[in-house]
């Protein structure tokens, strides 16, 4: 214990005495700089730090690895947009060169412009519009990516399945089978009961496509690392198909105590429907609460490992000796953040699918008919 | 702000590839996992009982077999002790017999001695007569000269003496 103890501080002691030379050497560059907006004002000429969050945050049409010196190295992607007059145009993200240079009219918005970071189009008479846009970008390269990944993986164990299914699981489908089954049966199977067999596919697929697409979205290298989860439009449309479904398998009971929910006094619900209106919104409420969570926790991961990483830069733009001891802290608070992430991945799938089961079997009452006595009886129960 | 907003694009790309994995996860890969895990529960769930069964089984041939050996034991007693039984009739039949030979040949040795004795004490009793006579001859020599008398009161006094005898 001693022994490590005396290491790190060590290590921690190198770590600041080799900022030591850079940091006189930088004093004096900086001399004559006291007052503080003019520091963060340089810390903003040398490191845009809003640019940078916001770069890896938001979608993008290439896949950025890195950059060496000037040079920046990335995956370039298909750009697939509509032309207001001219048709459908379909060329590589190269053309842009990251989003210095337009291409037949075409050009990347800057930030700060209007529809920033996406691609628009210069009319003829200098207007500027936001082009029908299905290019395949880096969230939409990510998402494609999952499902080749999922079916590589969840269907050659559905063949070792079909091929010997009373055989002791191995390699892959002994690590995946735990969770299929803990999803299937604590799940699923607890919040549906007998009918789970009807919703199990979506749920399941629920759960995985998630899982991985917020695990993909914590490991930084090409071809993972793209935020998805936490861009509206996926939480969003996985929200909207669990909506879809509670509609679908909703029962005449569901409708009525949500329309004239029982027990409620009647002039909560005749001349102005006050509770149905309540009972409608909720049940409104309850996929945009799904969508929110999801896209909320996963983008705040993000945001966070990033806002600590970006520390460093912005600490090593303002003074060398702060950003060597900032450095060992960020590093480690990212450390902290990301195996949070981790966790965060995992409870939010699970978190959406739970819920998805449970509001789908809430919609799936059986249509009862309760008198006044009945209620009352209940209530006092 | 550029985060909250829905992408039209994206939107396509996510119903396709959400649809894609849908349509197949959904089709061909979780119902065959459901299916095969349900048969492996349920095929456990008959070995199990099939191995109580036999565990059950193996008890009774456990108990029955121990139940035989309890019996052989048994028997095996009875059969010690019958012939233990047996032997030791046969030796005191035995013994019995021999007592009787015995008895037999003692009575006939007894017999033959008595008879032995008999011949023996009349031979003695001869000898005796001839002894007595030759000594009553030299004594009545002189008395009787007639030797046919002498027999005659010889032969008297021996049946005399036979008869007080008997």
């Amino acid at each position: 214990m001693l022994n490590n103890k005396v290491y790190i501080i060590v290590l921690y002691l190198l770590f600041v005495f080799a900022g030591l030379p850079k940091a006189f050497g930088d004093e004096q560059t900086h001399k004559g700089k006291e007052s503080g907006e003019e520091l963060i004002e340089d810390v903003e000429s040398i490191f845009n730090v809003k640019g940078f969050t916001f770069s890896h945050i938001l979608d993008s049409y290439s896949f950025h690895i890195t950059n060496i010196g000037k040079t920046i190295i990335s995956v370039p992607l298909p750009v697939i947009v509509k032309s207001k007059d001219r048709g459908w145009f379909v060329f590589m993200s190269s053309k842009f060169h990251h989003g210095e240079t337009g291409y037949k009219g075409f050009s990347i918005a800057k930030e700060g412009e209007p529809y920033a970071y996406k691609v628009v189009e210069t009319l003829p008479d200098g207007s500027v519009v936001r082009s029908l846009d299905f290019s395949i970008t880096k969230v939409a390269f990510s998402l494609m990516f999952t499902v080749v990944l999922l079916c590589c993986v969840f269907i050659p164990i559905a063949r070792k399945y079909t091929k010997n299914p009373l055989k002791v699981p191995s390699g892959l489908q002994s690590l995946l089978e735990p969770l299929v089954l803990f999803v299937l049966n604590d799940v699923i199977k607890s919040a549906l009961g007998d009918s789970y067999k009807k919703y199990a596919p979506y749920l399941l697929t629920v759960f995985f496509f998630i899982l991985t697409l917020n695990l993909s979205g914590l490991i930084p290298v090409f071809p993972f690392g793209a935020n998805i989860t936490g861009s509206i439009v996926i939480p969003g449309l996985l929200a909207f198909f669990t909506y879809i479904i509670i509609n679908v398998s909703s029962t005449k009971g569901y409708w009525r105590e949500m329309l004239w929910p029982p027990g409620v006094p009647l002039w909560l619900k005749f001349p102005i429907p006050v509770m149905p209106l309540i009972e409608f919104l909720s049940s409104i409420t309850k996929p945009l609460v799904l969508m929110m969570r999801l896209f909320a926790n996963m983008m705040a991961g993000h945001l966070l490992t990033i806002v600590m990483m970006s520390l460093i830069f912005i600490f090593g733009a303002m003074s060398a000796i702060i950003a060597d001891t900032v450095t060992i802290v960020s590093i480690l608070i990212t450390i902290f953040m990301t195996i949070l992430h981790i966790l965060v991945a995992v409870i939010q799938a699970y978190v959406f699918t739970l819920l998805s089961s449970v509001f789908i079997s809430a919609a799936r009452v059986k249509d009862e008919h309760y008198s006044k006595k009945e209620i009352t009886e209940k209530i006092k129960v | 702000m550029e985060l909250f907003n829905p992408d039209i694009g994206l939107a396509f790309w996510m119903l396709v590839s959400f649809g894609i994995v849908v349509f197949l996860l959904g089709k061909y890969v979780w119902p065959t996992i459901m299916n095969a895990i349900h048969a492996r529960e349920q095929y456990i769930v008959e070995s199990i009982t099939a191995a109580d069964e036999a565990q059950e089984k193996l008890k009774n041939i456990q108990k029955e077999g121990n139940e035989l050996i309890a019996k052989a034991r048994e028997e095996q007693i009875q059969i010690l002790q019958d012939a233990k039984k047996i032997k030791d009739k046969t030796i005191n039949e035995a013994r019995d017999l021999a007592k009787q030979e015995t008895e037999k040949v003692m009575e006939k040795a007894r017999q033959t001695i008595q008879k032995e004795k008999e011949n023996a004490l009349r031979e003695i009793r001869r000898q005796v007569a001839f002894l007595s006579l030759d000594i009553a001859e030299k004594i009545l020599r002189k008395d009787l000269d007639n030797k046919n008398a002498q027999m005659d009161l010889a032969n008297r006094i021996l049946d005399e003496i036979n008869m007080t005898k008997q």
